[in-house]
């Protein structure tokens, strides 16, 4: 199938995007390096240890829908410290 | 004392969030103030065409990534923070959060991603005007992010453009334009981005003198101090401008905080303001006695405080003990208990509306919410004062002063130091004098750790200050926090002090080398 002019540019034009990023990384200095293996591992840790094992949203997880989760949040606001009901 | 569940478990939660946000404000003041200083250096570049300024741009640019790199996706913990140990805090705050935030997001994503890797890889490779572009966006989408996230912090300090659903027990938002233009987001944002240029004018002047005081790119060091200093006193004149203007705002929206700051417990007219003092150690206690003099010494600027806050020295400025009893009437000020008895007044309403709905009363229930949540006045009248109702006694709504007070003067003290540093270096780049000046060269460096300090400390003014409340007048932290074990808030606060630290470390590491090997030939 023949290719439109259009999808030539377009082509063309992710094709240039990606060797400016592949160079870029090829390229790339000694402390660009050494940030870019920080950054993967804060990363990781971040989004793959912290947040699977440690910072589960409370309501999410105790709470099956909206209603309920509403409902929870609703005794907590009128009867924690009822000193004056 | 504010009654919880268990104090602990609220006082760690505190002590995580404050951590992760104290480590977070390390990176990013740098990155909004450096970002605007490299864009100067490129614009010189592509002025002039001269290789030095290109160098010089270079070398602060590789500082500027570092940073960025290793704080980049530091704040993210926050939200996680907010979902798991404050769940009452993020439900009730509602979808407030849900565009400031979005807007913050899409913004970091599409502007600073995306001409970030342009600034890195697009030397030689891109024109020059449109490297200098990108630079100049990126510098443009850090500090448009910080607005979104300031918005978010100050709607918390006081909110507006929302209304309460007792439906879904979420606050929602019925006026954006009142969330963005809240005077105090609109402080807090000029505020702080000055801030941030100031830091980072301080950094450059103090690696400036270190590479003087070592001899070496003594161009580049005099130029990046120049520069730096000049961007620094209109800085430093520009955050004590807007510190004034924030701390008038204050004086309406959150006075028990403003008269915290100067540790002010009987208002008065022809109020003083503190400029150096030391409290009394029993400083907290005072409040319960008698009028009393709670400072050790202090320097006091006569009259000052009142003309400051309202115009003239005849303005009375009221004190904590007033604010608690009597208010402040000119201002519109009700007296806490007041507060404390109307908000008990919204929670009972609100409470009626639950049992109602409980019982499946429906007639009740839409009797009350026709009658009271449908009504301006009782928002207006009661429920901004909610958070009120689970205070005991009109003590619980003051924060802790003397920490509060220590803070505000010690970033009040620095600033004014800044504002000397800057101009003395200004005059002596002009004088070519400051190569001979080791002393005065030794002050920049120092002035690099006490600006982190400065700067920090105003932000614990803004949190401490504000306490008991994590919704100003409708929620306390105590009421915000989930019902988890202390024992996983705990885990997680030595994990982030590990993560954290190690981060603060390899970028200080990295950076001391780089500073080290100094610009590319």
């Amino acid at each position: 199938m023949l290719m439109k002019p259009s999808d030539n540019k377009r082509s063309n034009f992710a094709g240039k995007v990606f060797r400016f990023y592949y160079d870029g990384f090829k390229n790339m200095s000694w402390w660009g390096k050494r940030v870019w293996i920080i950054i993967i591992i804060k990363l990781f840790i971040i989004f793959a240890v912290l947040r699977i094992f440690f910072f589960h949203d409370f309501l999410k997880k105790n709470y099956d829908n909206d209603k309920q989760r509403s409902e929870y949040v609703l005794d907590q606001i009128t009867n924690t410290s009822v000193a004056d009901d | 004392m504010i009654e919880t569940a268990d104090l602990s478990l609220v006082d760690w939660s505190r002590a995580q969030f404050a951590l992760t946000a104290i480590y977070h404000w390390l990176f990013v003041p740098l990155t909004l103030g450096l970002s605007f200083i490299v864009a100067m250096m490129e614009t010189i570049y592509v002025k002039t065409g001269r290789e030095e300024w290109k160098r010089m741009t270079r070398f602060w640019m590789t500082l500027f990534g570092i940073n960025f790199a290793i704080g980049v996706a530091t704040g993210i913990i926050l939200e996680f923070e907010f979902g798991t140990n404050f769940s009452n805090y993020s439900w009730f705050v509602g979808d407030i959060f849900g565009a400031p935030l979005a807007i913050e997001g899409i913004l970091a994503f599409f502007l600073e991603s995306t001409f970030v890797a342009v600034m890195f890889f697009g030397w030689n490779k891109v024109s020059r005007k449109f490297h200098l572009a990108s630079t100049w966006l990126v510098a443009i989408g850090a500090n448009l992010s910080a607005l979104w996230i300031l918005v978010a912090n100050a709607w918390m300090q006081n909110p507006v453009g929302i209304i309460f659903n007792p439906e879904t027990a979420r606050n929602e938002m019925i006026n954006f334009w009142a969330v963005l233009f809240n005077p105090v987001a609109v402080d807090k944002f000029i505020h702080t981005i000055f801030s941030g240029f100031l830091l980072a004018s301080v950094f450059v002047m103090g690696v400036s003198a270190w590479m003087l005081l070592k001899k070496r790119e003594e161009w580049l060091a005099k130029r990046s101090i120049l520069i730096s200093a000049i961007f620094g006193l209109l800085s430093s004149l520009m955050v004590a401008f807007t510190g004034d203007t924030s701390a008038r705002t204050l004086a309406k929206v959150q006075p028990v905080k403003f008269a915290a700051m100067e540790a002010l417990y009987t208002g008065s007219k022809d109020a003083g303001l503190v400029a150096f003092g030391v409290l009394k150690k029993s400083d907290q206690m005072i409040l319960t006695e008698k009028p009393a003099n709670n400072f050790v010494m202090k320097i006091q600027i006569p009259g000052l405080l009142s003309l400051m806050t309202g115009g003239s020295t005849d303005v009375y400025v009221p004190g904590i003990r007033d604010l608690l009893t009597r208010g402040d009437e000119r201002r519109g000020i009700l007296p806490v208990v007041v507060m404390m008895e109307r908000g008990r007044f919204a929670r009972t309403v609100l409470n009626d509306y639950k049992r109602a709905r409980l019982l499946n009363d429906r007639e009740q229930a839409d009797i009350i919410r026709n009658e009271y949540f449908s009504n301006k006045e009782f928002f207006d009248r009661y429920f901004r004062y909610f958070g009120y109702s689970f205070l005991n006694s009109p003590e619980d709504a003051v924060p802790n002063v003397p920490v509060t007070f220590y803070s505000f003067h010690l970033m009040v003290l620095l600033g004014f130091f800044f504002i000397l540093v800057c101009a003395l270096l200004l005059i002596m780049v002009f004088r070519d004098t400051l190569a001979k000046r080791k002393w005065f060269l030794w002050i920049a460096i120092i002035s690099v750790p006490l600006v982190y300090i400065a700067s920090e400390a105003g932000w614990v003014v803004a949190e401490m200050g504000r306490q008991p409340w994590i919704i100003q007048n409708l929620m306390p932290v105590s009421i915000s926090v989930s019902k988890i074990g202390t024992g996983a808030v705990i885990t997680t606060f030595i994990l982030f002090a590990i993560i954290f630290t190690s981060l603060l470390a390899a970028e200080v590491s990295i950076m001391v080398k780089q500073i080290k090997t100094g610009p590319k030939h």
